[in-house]
């Protein structure tokens, strides 16, 4: 008898396994939690409640405020270093991209400790505790808003500024009409890889905004002591809050991977 | 000319924001005072005491471990998973990757809060075992994207010609498939590395109480406050400079090295 041939399609099977354990699973636990009571029961009320008060919404309102800032505040700085090193003729440009990318690779609580000391030294530490947060959160996520620009930006053929400078456009119709447009894709995967940690990432808001910043993800942390039934609710619409968003940026990419391991 | 300048004055400037809160713990981290602003003279207290202090050395330590054992598990299993998902159907290529994409996109509090509700709902305790799963669904996901580019580069005919010649499918998936998409691990694996040592949400959530991490550690000192405070923080100086001079020579070696390959190539 023939040995059945080995068939590499059965490699998957420990991932896929770990997958539906550690990924599906947990999501449909929080899906059941949400929307059951103490006793175990089905209800709405965990989503009633959410909506009907008035506090919890305000933090909503304001984590997405805060997120809003951040993400137009890293674009305003990040587009012009994008734009300047790829278009630079420099020959070692990739060592000033490796300059503003490198902080990210010290530990993320250690970086925003010392953004925290920096700030204590100033004096604004316990005083602007919403400006402390975001200028906190624009330091740490700041990369993330540099590197897929300066991959789209670099994928702009140097053809195409000329042949604008030809038909007559100045710089700001080559910037509007040429620059701006192809560099679309770059922001849209930027301005989501900001706002979502921005909006959820409660080791700025709590270790700079002196505890005093509520931020959606923050709120999750202060419910997972007390209600997990609520958590699990408020955990399910940041869930919904966040795919919704990606797909409507176009989802992820992974050439923009999030620590530039590839570059 | 004057363009030019400003555009060097505006990286530059942007540069130096960058680094002013890490060049400052530098700077500090040779001093004696205890306190950001006020200037002492020239020491290596904080290096000492870095290094003397059984329990932030205990956590240095745990977190390499943690970060090595969470990437090496994430590595083969990331990379299997990847070779497995290759060579299945389309659709369920999709649907597997769609999944595996979950944690990569979503918010890590959702992940962590969910991962530690099942924890306990299946009543697993929380231990190193339940640590290592919540690093390793943070780091999987992102060795498959690593390794599956690298898969479809590949030449497929060379696994056929292996067999063919009378290898046996391992021999040929380890001798002929691997070294061709090694880059791709080795980079995953780095990924892994650098994401597990950065992590505070999931591992927060999944960790034993006892066990800490620079990231707790260093978290739990600065917002919830203990007896020794004020050194504790001042030896973060050190350890937050020498992190950053060995990321400093990582960076210029791999550089360095990466050059010289390329220019061999040529």
């Amino acid at each position: 008898m023939k040995m059945p041939r080995f068939s590499r399609k059965t490699l998957c099977i420990p991932y896929c396994v770990f997958l539906i354990f550690f990924v599906i699973l947990p999501m449909l636990v929080i899906f059941i939690y949400a929307f059951t009571d103490k006793n175990m029961n089905f209800s709405f009320g965990n989503f009633v409640k959410f909506f009907s008060d008035p506090t919890k919404l305000s933090t909503i309102v304001y984590s997405f405020v805060i997120a809003i800032v951040t993400t137009a505040v890293c674009l305003i700085i990040a587009y012009p270093v994008a734009l300047i090193l790829a278009r630079s003729k420099m020959k070692r440009k990739f060592v000033l991209l490796f300059l503003f990318v490198t902080p990210m690779w010290i530990n993320f609580v250690l970086r925003v400790n010392a953004i925290r000391e920096l700030l204590n030294w100033i004096g604004l530490l316990g005083e602007a505790n919403y400006f402390n947060t975001i200028f906190g959160m624009v330091y740490d996520f700041l990369p993330f808003m540099i590197l897929p620009l300066y991959t789209t930006m670099m994928k702009i053929d140097n053809s195409l500024y000329e042949a604008s400078a030809d038909l007559g456009g100045n710089s700001f119709t080559t910037f509007t009409r040429v620059t701006l447009p192809l560099s679309m894709p770059g922001i849209m995967s930027g301005v989501t890889m900001v706002f979502l940690p921005s909006m959820t990432n409660y080791v700025v808001s709590d270790m700079l905004g002196n505890s005093k910043v509520t931020i959606i993800g923050k709120f999750i942390e202060t419910y997972f002591g007390t209600d997990w039934h609520m958590g699990s609710m408020i955990a399910l619409i940041l869930l919904i809050i966040v795919f919704t968003s990606t797909a409507l940026t176009g989802g992820f990419k992974s050439e923009d991977n999030v620590r530039g391991a590839n570059l | 000319m004057i363009k030019k300048c400003l555009k060097a004055f505006y990286i530059g400037l942007i540069l130096l924001l960058l680094y002013a809160p890490i060049l400052l713990l530098a700077v500090y981290s040779f001093n004696e005072s205890d306190l950001i602003g006020t200037w002492g003279a020239p020491s290596f207290k904080h290096y000492t005491a870095l290094f003397t202090d059984p329990a932030i050395l205990g956590m240095i330590g745990n977190t390499l471990l943690l970060a090595l054992i969470a990437a090496v598990l994430s590595t083969v299993l990331g990379t299997v998973g990847a070779l497995g998902m290759f060579y299945c159907k389309k659709r369920t290529r999709t649907a597997i990757s769609g999944v595996s994409q979950i944690p990569i996109i979503n918010a890590e509090i959702v992940t962590a809060l969910a991962l530690a509700i099942t924890f306990v709902t299946v009543g697993m305790e929380k231990s190193f075992f339940t640590l290592v799963v919540g690093h390793m669904v943070i780091c999987t996901p992102f060795v498959v994207l690593s390794v599956i580019p690298k898969l479809k580069q590949m030449d497929g005919s060379l696994y056929e010609a292996a067999l063919d010649l009378g290898a046996s499918p391992a021999k040929a998936l380890f001798k002929v498939v691997l070294p061709q998409i090694i880059p791709g691990v080795i980079s995953g694996f780095m990924l892994a590395v650098t994401l597990s040592l950065d992590d505070y949400i999931v591992t927060s959530y999944c960790k034993p109480s006892t066990f800490n991490t620079i990231s707790t550690y260093v978290y739990n000192a600065t917002t919830k406050g203990n007896a020794h405070t004020a050194e504790t923080l001042s030896s973060f100086w050190a350890l937050t400079t020498i992190i950053f001079v060995i990321i400093l020579a990582v960076v210029l070696v791999a550089n360095l090295t990466g050059r010289k390959k390329k220019e061999e190539r040529r």
